[in-house]
């Protein structure tokens, strides 16, 4: 053999052909994988006999002998005629309305639907590539529909202090300085002025907190006398930045921001003629999603920031990003939310009060993000050098690189990753239930305690029902991940 | 690479260098990474038009001096001024510097998730500000340039490895430099691939561009540079015209290493 193979030189340029086929048919592939020798085949009889089984118990419970109608309890009770009871799905039909809606008033509920249609709406089209006006989208889904939505929910009529005015308003100025130094040719004197006012407006409104002032109404809204200051302050930044800035569409730009604070404070403010419905009485698969969304949108950018903070050259920000990180992760989130409930109101001072959802929705966001940083850590620590540098000798900034070459490559290697984080918060929302409110989980559990239902097989059921409802959420999540991997995957990396 | 065959006479001459004006100059620079001396007394003046070849044996500093030129590595001792800006902690000159100066790498180092395109108008959109369209039609201008036009709407990764370096190389050319850097730019190259990437060089040197490159090709320096530099364990210790450098080497570090490259 091998003095041949010496010696060998192709004679004539051999065509190239396809590969040979591996299976030979359904039989092929059923004898090859399944039954190959008489060892393989009697693991493959005992296997397929225990799923048979299995499956055949699910449908004896689950259809066979379920009681699907009934008005309460008797209707799942054994009885002569059927002494064996399975599932019994008259009891989540009974239940249907609480575990979608929670203990939200019968007549209100068309407010959730709308929600829930909006979502819908707008988050179809997010997640498909080839529908267009992406940005748009994006807009309306992050910025106006979380708005919109916390009105119709909760009623809105909100109480807005000045001094919430004055704090949106000076992020806003913040947001005006951005744009406004984003242009080709801004006027530094002016643009140094906007950012001093800014920042010292934010000061302002911090100091506003410590120091009562007097306070009186303006535009319908109470004012304290430095909550007015930061508000001028604010503005007068604003102003600076139209005038810094050098396009007339640049000059439009940096009002932007400004317009989406009033038209928010006015959304909040404003009296629609909604019943108000406090947040206690959320529940059911609402609290679920409202929970779970909040995490999600909320946690991810943390993330994002609190990895590149870990990362950073600059001590101070590591440090903090560490601790962060560290205290997040070696806590475990029922501690957080038991925390939140409990120790929080003593920290605060008197009369300062905390809505309980509000904390279990930043607990949770907190804790999803110290661990979505390590994840996306994970994903910086890929990209090679060469990518960092490449982006520098061009002379892209910092946050332009990371926006724009370092960021779009690591989430794309992260995201079974960060889908995992996502999924695995998704379940843990669960754990809202030890503080009082009654998720999706907490309602099904509210819902077996009620004496009307108390039979043997309602509280499987009414597991399972939930069980399967997370299930489809989780599923839905895993599924989108791999299309997504699919689609960001060139495939040509080198 | 059998370098000197392929060596013409220097015909480079004709195209001016300025001797008034100073595209970088380096004074006392040193470097350390860590407690190993890395640049020991730097000094180098390069004028506008000039096109310089930095060789030596490896781990001499030749591309830790060059990188040290747009900061991507911080020189502790020293001054370096290129285009008359001194490079400091300042962020707002290194930006600046990083602006007039492109750098192709070693290994491209070209952006795997955009197109060729995208690659190309990244830097001229965000640090320029230029509107797509104009960056769009420059990009497509250089791209022709360095001869793979056809190609602008793939990817990085479907690319031969020479094609990916011109690319990189009209990547650095769309932000309009005034001084371009390589830092070995055809050692990652399959030898196939070198005279293309060589050619493009050779190209943007007869346009008059100031050019710093660190590389082996003998060829390519006696073709185009007007002073060739030869560094050992972090300093500069021989420079000279390439015919000069070649036939004549003062150094005896320099005849060892010519001899063994040049065989």
């Amino acid at each position: 053999m091998s003095e041949h193979s010496v010696a060998y030189v192709a004679q004539r340029e051999v065509p190239r052909v396809p590969a040979p086929r591996k299976e030979t048919g359904f039989f092929g592939t059923l004898r090859k994988n399944l039954f190959a020798t008489s060892l393989d085949s009697a693991i493959t009889i005992a296997l397929a006999i225990f799923v048979i089984w299995g499956v055949w118990r699910l449908v004896h419970w689950g259809i066979m002998t379920a009681v699907f109608t009934g008005d309460n309890r008797e209707a799942c009770l054994p009885t002569e005629a059927q002494p064996v009871v399975g599932a019994c799905w008259a009891f989540v039909n009974a239940k249907f309305g609480q575990i979608i809606y929670g203990l939200y008033p019968i007549d209100q509920r068309w407010r959730i639907d709308i929600v829930y249609a909006l979502l819908a709406v707008l988050t179809v089209p997010m997640l498909s590539p080839s529908v267009p006006w992406k940005r748009l989208n994006a807009i309306l889904l992050f910025v106006v529909f979380p708005f919109v939505a916390l009105v119709l929910l909760t009623g809105g009529n909100f109480a807005v202090s000045g001094a919430w005015v004055g704090f949106l308003l000076a992020i806003a100025a913040l947001a005006s300085v951005l744009v406004a130094a984003s242009s080709v040719m801004p006027s530094e004197r002016l643009l140094r002025v906007a950012r001093w006012l800014a920042v010292v407006s934010i000061v302002v409104v911090f100091l506003n907190n410590i120091i009562p002032s007097g306070s009186f109404r303006l535009l319908g809204l109470s004012f304290t006398t430095l909550a007015l200051i930061a508000t001028l302050l604010a503005l007068g930044a604003v102003a600076a930045c139209v005038a810094a800035a050098d396009t007339q569409a640049r000059k439009l730009y940096v009002l932007i921001p400004l317009a989406a604070v009033v038209a928010l404070v006015v959304l909040l403010a404003a009296n629609f003629g909604l019943t108000e419905v406090p947040t206690h009485l959320w529940g059911g698969l609402l609290l679920t999603l409202v929970v779970a969304l909040v995490g999600i949108v909320a946690s991810l950018p943390l993330g994002i920031l609190l990895a590149l903070g870990r990362r950073s050259h600059l001590p101070a920000v590591r440090l903090l990003s560490i601790i962060f990180i560290e205290f997040w992760r070696g806590v475990p989130l029922i501690t957080v939310l038991f925390m939140s409930t409990f120790m929080i109101p003593l920290l605060l001072p008197e009369g300062v009060t905390f809505n309980n959802l509000l904390r279990a929705l930043i607990g949770v966001a907190l804790f999803t993000a110290a661990y979505l940083a390590e994840v996306v850590r994970g994903g910086l620590q890929a990209i090679p050098k060469g990518q960092f540098e490449g982006a520098q000798a061009l002379g892209l900034s910092y946050w332009q690189m990371m926006r724009l070459v370092i960021m779009p490559q690591a989430l794309k290697l992260v995201i079974p990753g960060i889908v995992n984080s996502f999924i695995s918060m998704f379940k843990d929302t669960s754990l809202v239930y030890i503080i009082g409110l009654a998720d999706l989980l907490g309602t099904v559990r509210r819902g077996f305690a009620d004496p009307n239902w108390i039979t043997p097989t309602t509280a499987a059921t009414g597991l399972v029902f939930a069980g399967f409802l997370y299930w489809v959420f989780c599923f839905g999540m895993s599924r989108y991940s791999q299309f997504l991997e699919r689609r960001f995957d060139t495939g040509y990396r080198r | 690479m059998v370098a000197t065959n392929t060596a013409q006479a220097p015909q480079t001459g004709k195209l001016a260098i300025s001797d008034t004006e100073v595209a970088i100059e380096i004074i006392n620079m040193n470097k350390w990474y860590g407690d190993f001396h890395v640049l020991r007394d730097i000094n180098l003046k390069v004028m506008r038009g000039e096109r310089i070849v930095i060789c030596g044996p490896s781990g001499s500093g030749k591309s830790t001096m060059i990188r040290c030129i747009n900061r991507l590595e911080e020189h502790q001792k020293g001054k370096i001024i290129v285009d008359g800006i001194e490079l400091t902690n300042d962020l707002k000159k290194i930006d600046e510097v990083r602006r007039e100066v492109g750098m192709v790498f070693q290994h491209f180092n070209l952006f795997p998730h955009l197109t060729i395109l995208e690659n190309c108008t990244l830097a001229p959109i965000w640090v320029r500000k230029m509107p797509r369209k104009e960056a769009e039609e420059i990009a497509m201008h250089y791209l022709e340039r360095v001869r793979i036009p056809e190609q602008a709407h793939k990817y990085p990764g479907q690319l031969s490895g020479g094609q990916q370096q011109r690319v990189a190389i009209a990547r650095a050319l769309c932000m309009n430099p005034r001084i371009m850097l390589f830092d070995e730019p055809t050692s990652a190259l399959d030898p196939e691939m070198i005279k293309e990437v060589l050619e493009t060089m050779v190209d943007l040197a007869e346009s008059g561009m100031t050019m710093l490159c660190v590389t082996h090709e003998m060829g390519f320096a006696r073709q185009v540079a007007n002073r060739v530099i030869f560094m050992d364990q972090g300093q500069i210790i021989e420079q000279n015209t390439p015919q000069e450098f070649f036939d004549n080497p003062q150094h005896e570090r320099t005849k060892v290493f010519l001899s063994q490259i040049l065989h």
